[in-house]
């Protein structure tokens, strides 16, 4: 398991990565936690150059939480995301969803930013961020430029994001107080990936539900934000009734594969059940 | 592909030495410095018997190029012996709570133990379950493990209160 030679930098600004993968083209990938990329060059299944590692730029680390919207630097780790009391607070959701990727080792290394640049199905912060609508910025050598999650996923392994561009900052927009939310995941073991995960939030008013976002996770080629099962939501006493026409709609919209993870049918089934647990669970603590 | 100059410094002492760039940490670590207390289980970052502490984190060392380590502090299990190189604290509660069968997860699961224990002093047996989910055992099906773990942090905790 070792893979090809290749040439390494390590830049510490922005700038100076923005023109190593200039001068490169398309021989250049830059590396953050390499925990996607390293087991992908160990199996030589993808062929780098020059690796330029992000591990030095300080502009890209860091999380805010003032004002309505939390600024997540690319190369925050998933145990930093984890242990920052302020945007647990403000954002439990991320909290709960990133305790269920990975193994503790990984989640040391992993980045926000790796994971959702990856555009693997099996990641689980796309959906996330879909879920949180949250807005990606990619900083390019012609300067920056903004990306909602929700247009950046085209296919498997294919985004929105040019080879030049750096993913630097995800912007997320801090729901309102009293946001029901929860991310319900089914897998096989600790440390693998979903067989269906579902990410939701839910708000109430007056004892009707005001609002709600719904997103799937590696049932397709892509995440799934599933407008038309929040739209079953939105609007009714959340009661058995909505929540069964709101798992109906999800499971219409995903296309999953048949794979070691089950058949069609069983991963179909397996996500209805997520999906209900979860909107049950963001439900109950809704306010 | 062009060798580079690598700098680190592990358990304690600073090295230098001239690697490739895709050298994974854990052939550095075994085969140029002759560290073997880290194993390597599958190399492809599912056991965690590769674990090692770079710079404060736990992780798996057949999943970082030495590149990437190049400027960091690690520490492995040979790192955790007493200063008078007697078993530390957490080796000594794994022996004695029979927290190893083959011993061959032992070198990755100590050396988890032990930054588990310095985040978290206090674990339920819970929080130690959670916290050693990335390492396997093959032997001991993870109870005395656990035991051992629990064991150690009251033995670091009343170590500290003496101390204090
Ligand atoms: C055993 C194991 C289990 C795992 N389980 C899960 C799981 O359950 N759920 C899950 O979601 N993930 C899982 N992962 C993947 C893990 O979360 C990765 O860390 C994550 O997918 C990628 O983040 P990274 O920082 O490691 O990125 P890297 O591996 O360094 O990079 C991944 C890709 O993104 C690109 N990239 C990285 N950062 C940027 C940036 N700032 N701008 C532009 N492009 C960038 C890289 O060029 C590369 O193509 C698992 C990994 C392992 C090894
Ligand atoms: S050898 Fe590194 S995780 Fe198994
Ligand atoms: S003691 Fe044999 S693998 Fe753990």
């Amino acid at each position: 398991m070792i893979p090809a030679g290749f040439e390494y930098h390590r830049p510490t600004d922005i700038g100076a990565a923005l023109s190593i993968l200039q001068e490169h083209g398309d021989e250049a990938r830059v590396i953050a936690g390499g925990h996607s990329l390293i087991p992908m060059m160990k199996l030589r299944m993808a062929d780098i150059g020059h690796l330029v590692d992000l591990q030095d730029i300080g502009e890209l680390r860091g999380i805010a939480t003032d004002g309505g919207t939390a600024v997540i630097g690319a190369m925050v780790t998933q145990h930093e995301l984890i242990t920052h009391d302020g945007l647990a607070s403000a954002i439990p959701l991320i909290r709960e969803a990133s305790l269920q990727i990975a193994d503790p080792q990984v989640r040391y290394l992993g980045t926000i930013g790796g994971n959702v640049a990856n555009g693997d199905p099996g990641n689980d912060m796309p959906g996330l961020m879909q879920c949180l609508d949250a807005q990606f910025e990619l900083t390019g050598p012609d300067g920056s430029r903004t990306v909602p999650a929700r247009a950046f996923y085209e296919a498997a392994y294919f985004t929105a994001r040019d080879d030049e561009e750096i993913l630097a900052r995800i912007h997320i927009p801090i729901p309102g107080a009293g946001t029901g939310y929860a991310y319900e995941k089914q897998k096989r073991k600790i440390g693998d990936y979903a067989t269906a995960a579902s990410a939701v939030l839910i708000s109430v008013q007056g004892g009707s539900c005001s609002a709600a976002s719904i997103a799937m996770t590696n049932l397709a080629d892509t995440p799934i934000w599933a407008a038309a099962a929040a739209a079953a939501l939105v609007g009714s006493s959340l009661d058995d009734a909505a929540r069964s026409a709101a798992v109906a709609a999800a499971v219409e919209a995903i296309d999953p594969v048949s794979d070691n993870r089950g058949p069609v049918e069983f991963k179909k089934h397996v996500a209805g059940v997520v999906l209900r647990r979860a909107i049950d669970r963001a439900a109950s603590r809704a306010s | 592909m062009s060798k580079m100059h690598v700098k680190m410094t592990v358990n304690g002492k600073a090295v230098e030495a001239l690697a490739e760039p895709r050298t994974l940490l854990i052939h550095f670590l075994r085969e140029d410095l002759k560290i073997t207390g880290p194993h390597i289980g599958c190399e492809t970052s599912h056991c965690g018997a590769c674990t090692v502490d770079l710079d404060g984190k736990s992780v798996k060392a057949c999943t970082v190029f030495v590149a990437q380590a190049n400027g960091a502090e690690v520490t492995t299990v040979e790192g955790l012996v007493n200063d008078d190189g007697s078993l530390g604290v957490i080796q000594e509660m794994f022996r004695e709570h029979h927290g190893l069968q083959c011993g061959f997860c032992t070198p990755g699961m100590i050396t988890r133990a032990h930054l588990l224990l310095q985040e978290n002093p206090t674990p339920s047996e819970e929080d130690i379950r959670f916290g050693i989910a990335g390492n396997l055992c093959r032997c001991t099906g993870y109870q005395n493990i656990v035991k051992a773990i629990a064991a150690s942090a009251d033995a670091l905790n009343a170590q500290k209160e003496a101390a204090e």
